[in-house]
């Protein structure tokens, strides 16, 4: 089961219709820089992060997590069964986090100055920012270190590939550290907001609930993105399922631990009340909650019958349980204070859609082009 | 393949082992920080609500002082009508009004004037946020400033200030934070703070914080009704003063404590939380905040062993895994 090329076509309806996504997108994108926020943002000083910061940052990266995830599994668990996902959930980790870290430039004010937060002479290190923006930084490097192999194969470049194989168990332990420490940091991030966060979401576990909740969608995401690929390149799936089935049982379990820990403090801190009494935020809460439990009920009740089907469900509601609580984190538990509201403009919504759009247009190249999938014979469709 | 559940929470957990423990056990003691202290020559404000006749001299005096652009609210586009502090509104005075509004002070049927503008924490959140010091304390007076030679528009401490105070301005290609900085730029030259310079009643007073906290308490123990001496302008070099009855004073300097204390101090009649400042506990959120990051990052101990530990596990299974390596 060698990584290959899948070939085929890159012009299809697909690819066009992305196409002309990320072209709104750069149109959006000329009149920010042109003009300011305002011109195709709602964010305002009530809510000064929208969007561009909850989705394309802590959500994006979160959803990039599948690398990682699996680096975990394979080579500190040593669980080698998992290494023919490791390619394809690498790849969308690379572009997950590379847009990501792009993305932030359409966020920054002054931009010009985006450098500053690199530069020891700048940093302030008791912003929990410096180390977020040092960490994604070089994880974005040595995630395309990670990937560097499937580049040297195509190119033809053994020595690279010899060089980087030498040094890779160093490559792969930063490439555990790191996000271990920024995913977290995406929740301490909000502890200086103290009590503007809703007490249903503001807590020193924020760190430990980010992390756990991004590992876990790190390892939902690998589980649709194999769903959906097999179904999208129409390949067949039987291959993955003995690997999809034994990660999904895993999400589980790190989900029953984030409801525990999560319920658990909240009731420590007295903030029980709040689940109840804080109108839409303690609707949104058990939403969220919900979105969490259902996957832990479909995998490991002993009464469910569990296909592909299964799995790409619960996949499904952990990744929209965890896209949620960051929502929820960021933006709807936030409140800096009566009269100010933020719902995203149609621009600032395209920003984003093209940035997602410019994702997938790399994928679907990638796999086309270089050998990223796990080879399967005869029954692929060129 | 059947899935071995204890292998599994090594691997979840393994390699985060060190920082997860560190995040659920207290942050290494050593390395929490207390609030941070009052600087020696803090400098501040205090402003008294039952002073404040609305007349927004000091709004209008805070723009002159600081160059400032006006802001309209109104069809007519005639005044500087600031609605609240902005990317072009440093300070700004605002009103409570309630049923008839009758009498000044008072909650019920009653009215009262409050300032809006950046109170100069003590132990100041939008510091803690700032990831590249654009944000800073100054060590011997306190003030609060901004460099947006160095901001890179985050916008990080518009959403960590627990006061709103930060602003930014959304509606240009080259933005920058906005707020009130003690008009620092005017002590060289002898002068203060514009807002105090020009208030008529002594509402809004300047002065070294230790002088103004010790006027604070000399009022709250004024006798409601009395005849009551207010000193105008400076404190240490006060203009002639405004005499008045004294007021039925809440008990309750608010900024002594709140968030670690801050150098802006208020007095009033009525609560606070009516005139929008908001209950705040005793520890800053910026300790909170820096306790946790560097009982985590201190020294960058945790993450260097939890590297060794990953790098030894990793060295293991590549060097003897299935000959696949390095992706």
């Amino acid at each position: 089961m060698k990584a290959q090329p899948i070939g085929g076509r890159l012009v299809s309806p697909v690819t066009l219709v992305l196409s002309v996504l990320v072209l709104l997108a750069a149109f959006f994108g000329a009149q920010r820089f042109l003009f300011g926020f305002n011109s195709v943002a709602n964010i305002n000083d009530g809510y000064p992060w929208g969007i561009w910061i909850a989705w394309d940052v802590v959500i994006g990266t979160g959803l990039a997590c599948g690398g990682y995830a699996l680096a975990l599994l394979i080579y500190i668990a040593n669980k080698s069964q998992y290494h023919p996902l490791m390619r394809p959930a690498l790849l969308a980790s690379v572009f997950g986090y590379t847009l990501g870290g792009i993305s932030v430039i359409f966020d920054l004010g002054r931009y010009w100055n985006f450098w500053h937060i690199l530069f020891p002479t700048y940093q302030q290190y008791g912003s929990v920012m410096v180390e977020v923006a040092l960490c994604v930084a070089a994880y974005i490097i040595v995630l395309w270190i990670e990937f560097s192999p499937v580049l040297c194969e195509k190119l033809g470049l053994p020595g690279l590939k010899k060089f980087t194989d030498k040094w890779m168990f160093l490559i792969i332990a930063l490439g555990i550290l790191l996000p271990t420490m920024h995913q977290s940091s995406l929740g301490s991030l909000l502890i200086v907001y103290g009590a503007q966060i809703s007490p249903l979401w503001q807590t020193l576990f924020l760190p430990l609930l980010f992390l756990i909740s991004a590992v876990a969608m790190g390892y939902a995401v690998v589980v649709f993105e194999a769903c959906t690929s097999t179904a999208g390149f129409k390949r067949k799936i039987d291959h993955e399922l003995p690997l999809i089935a034994s990660l999904s049982k895993i999400m589980a379990y790190l989900l029953v631990a984030f409801i525990v820990i999560r319920l658990g403090d909240i009731v420590v801190r007295g903030a029980f009340g709040s689940m109840f009494t804080e109108g839409v935020k303690s609707f949104m809460f058990w939403v969220e909650m919900t979105l969490f439990a259902l996957p832990v009920a479909m995998l490991l009740s002993p009464g469910v019958k569990r296909d592909a089907k299964i799995y790409f469900l619960a996949a499904c509601s952990m990744l929209l349980a965890a896209v949620l609580y960051r929502i929820d984190a960021y933006l709807v538990g936030y409140d800096t204070g009566p009269g100010w509201h933020y719902f995203p403009a149609v621009p600032e919504i395209m920003i984003t859609i093209g940035i997602v759009a410019f994702e997938i247009l790399g994928y679907i190249y990638f796999v086309r082009f270089f050998p990223v999938l796990p080879g399967q014979g005869s029954d692929q469709t060129h | 393949m059947t899935l071995d559940r204890r292998n599994f929470m090594k691997a979840a957990l393994g390699g985060s082992a060190a920082a997860a423990a560190a995040v659920s056990l207290a942050p290494n003691p050593a390395l929490a920080r207390d609030n941070k202290q009052m600087p020696p020559k803090a400098l501040g404000l205090l402003f008294d609500s039952t002073l404040c006749i609305g007349c927004k001299a000091c709004v209008k005096s805070c723009k002159e002082a600081n160059g400032m652009p006006a802001e309209f609210s109104t069809p007519d586009k005639l005044w500087d009508t600031p609605l609240d502090l902005s990317g072009k509104t440093l300070n700004v005075i605002k009103s409570y009004a309630e049923g008839t509004s009758d009498v000044k002070d008072r909650e019920g049927n009653g009215y009262a004037f409050v300032k809006k503008s950046c109170l100069h924490c003590v132990d100041p959140s939008c510091v803690s946020a700032c990831p590249v010091t654009a944000m800073s304390k100054d060590p011997e007076t306190g003030i609060v400033g901004y460099d947006p030679d160095k901001c890179i528009g985050c916008r990080y401490c518009v959403a960590a200030c627990p006061f709103g105070v930060p602003r930014f301005q959304y509606d240009t290609a080259t933005p920058r934070i906005q707020k009130c900085q003690l008009c620092k730029h005017l002590l060289p030259e002898g002068k203060f703070a514009a807002c105090a310079e020009v208030c008529p009643t002594g509402a809004t007073l300047f002065g070294p914080v230790e002088l103004l906290k010790a006027e604070a308490s000399r009022r709250l123990e004024l006798e409601a009704g009395s005849a009551a001496v207010y000193p105008r302008g400076n404190i240490e070099s006060p203009f002639p003063s405004h005499e008045k009855p004294a007021p039925e004073y809440k008990k309750r300097i608010y900024g002594e404590k709140e968030i670690g204390g801050t150098q802006m101090m208020l007095l009033a009649g009525m609560s606070f939380g009516k005139l929008g400042y908001p209950d705040l506990p005793e520890q800053s959120f910026a300790a909170k905040s820096e306790s946790l990051q560097h009982g985590l990052y201190g020294g960058m101990i945790l993450p260097l062993v939890a590297l060794a530990g990953l790098a030894y596990a990793a060295k293991r299974t590549v060097g003897t895994g299935s000959g696949e390596k390095g992706e």
